[in-house]
């Protein structure tokens, strides 16, 4: 399975994501920069953490505007998986894939230790490596992680089962203790945890690699039916 | 050419963090008397004006200026001498 890492200015997790893909899932990994993208052949697109732009006006909100985002919209609607991982998510947000937006942290602190996610839906092609409600070690690092939706897109969330990660200890004030959600159709994913910083024990923890394992197989099995 | 002022807000109801931490600054200063604070964005914008000013400003505040999930924005025209 070959994935693409957008890389825009100001992008500081592409490599931990690259390397995630290539030594950690054995599979390939480009380190993509957005200007020349063309991620048509990539079967995955990975939005990797960081500060794009500097996280001028918002975070996420001038790379929700460059060129390469009309692709990143296409292949969401061809169903390709796409992770957007802490400023990944911040742009997915920004670009309207996944609803609400991100506020600084309620502490106004960066943050950046390990968390307690509990898998809320493990029903979805990024977390079926994953027992239901079971509880992973994932690291934070950010200072505008605290999500926010109004009650009716909660609700809408809470009923589609698109929340897929929260937080055991809230960190940053998010509303009802979100770490992660999932579009409707359930081929997007948007997290403030880095689950790269997590796929060898090395690192503290590996919980992370089973979400990239996830994502390979049902990529697997969808082109061992394809073809 | 016309100056554009645009100020962006925070919606009722969400957190501001930031003027949370203000406010308790101000309350230590001993302004008691001082309720809510909200911190918000004040942008100054130079443009050429074609005829459709209002409409540009609104179509670039909502693309890309503000995010209408968790902002405002009001906006004034003026001439500039």
């Amino acid at each position: 399975m070959k994935f693409a890492v957008v890389v825009f200015p100001g992008s500081n997790c592409d490599r931990d994501m690259a390397f995630a893909i290539t030594e950690a899932l054995g599979e390939e990994a480009d380190l993509v920069w957005y200007q020349e993208a063309d991620l048509s052949s990539y079967d995955g697109i990975l939005l990797p953490g960081g500060f794009s732009y500097g996280d001028y006006l918002r975070s996420g909100a001038i790379a929700s505007t460059s060129g390469v985002i009309e692709q990143i919209r296409q292949a969401a609607e061809k169903g390709k998986p796409i992770l957007g991982v802490c400023n990944g998510f911040q742009v997915l947000l920004e670009m309207g894939l996944l609803p609400g937006a991100m506020l600084p942290n309620q502490n106004l602190k960066f943050m950046c230790h390990h968390e307690t996610l509990r898998v809320e839906n493990n029903q979805t092609l990024f977390t079926d490596f994953y027992k239901e409600k079971e509880e992973i070690q994932i690291p934070i690092a950010h200072g505008d992680g605290n999500y926010y939706c109004d009650e009716s897109t909660y609700q809408t969330l809470k009923a589609n089962k698109q929340i897929a990660f929260t937080y055991q200890t809230n960190p940053n004030g998010s509303i009802a203790d979100i770490a992660g959600i999932i579009n409707e159709q359930g081929n997007v994913l948007g997290m403030m945890p880095h689950p790269e910083r997590a796929v060898d024990a090395l690192l503290g923890s590996k919980d992370g690699l089973r979400l990239f394992q996830s994502i390979l197989t049902h990529w697997r099995n969808n082109h061992a039916i394809n073809a | 050419m016309r100056k554009v002022k645009i100020y962006i807000t925070l919606k009722e109801g969400v957190l501001d963090p930031q003027g949370k931490a203000v406010q308790h600054s101000l309350h230590s200063l001993e302004y008691t008397n001082v309720g809510d604070v909200r911190i918000g964005k004040y942008m100054e914008v130079m443009i050429e004006d074609h005829g459709d000013i209002e409409q540009q400003v609104e179509k670039m505040c909502d693309q890309l200026l503000a995010n209408p999930v968790i902002e405002n924005y009001s906006y004034t025209i003026e001439e500039v001498v």
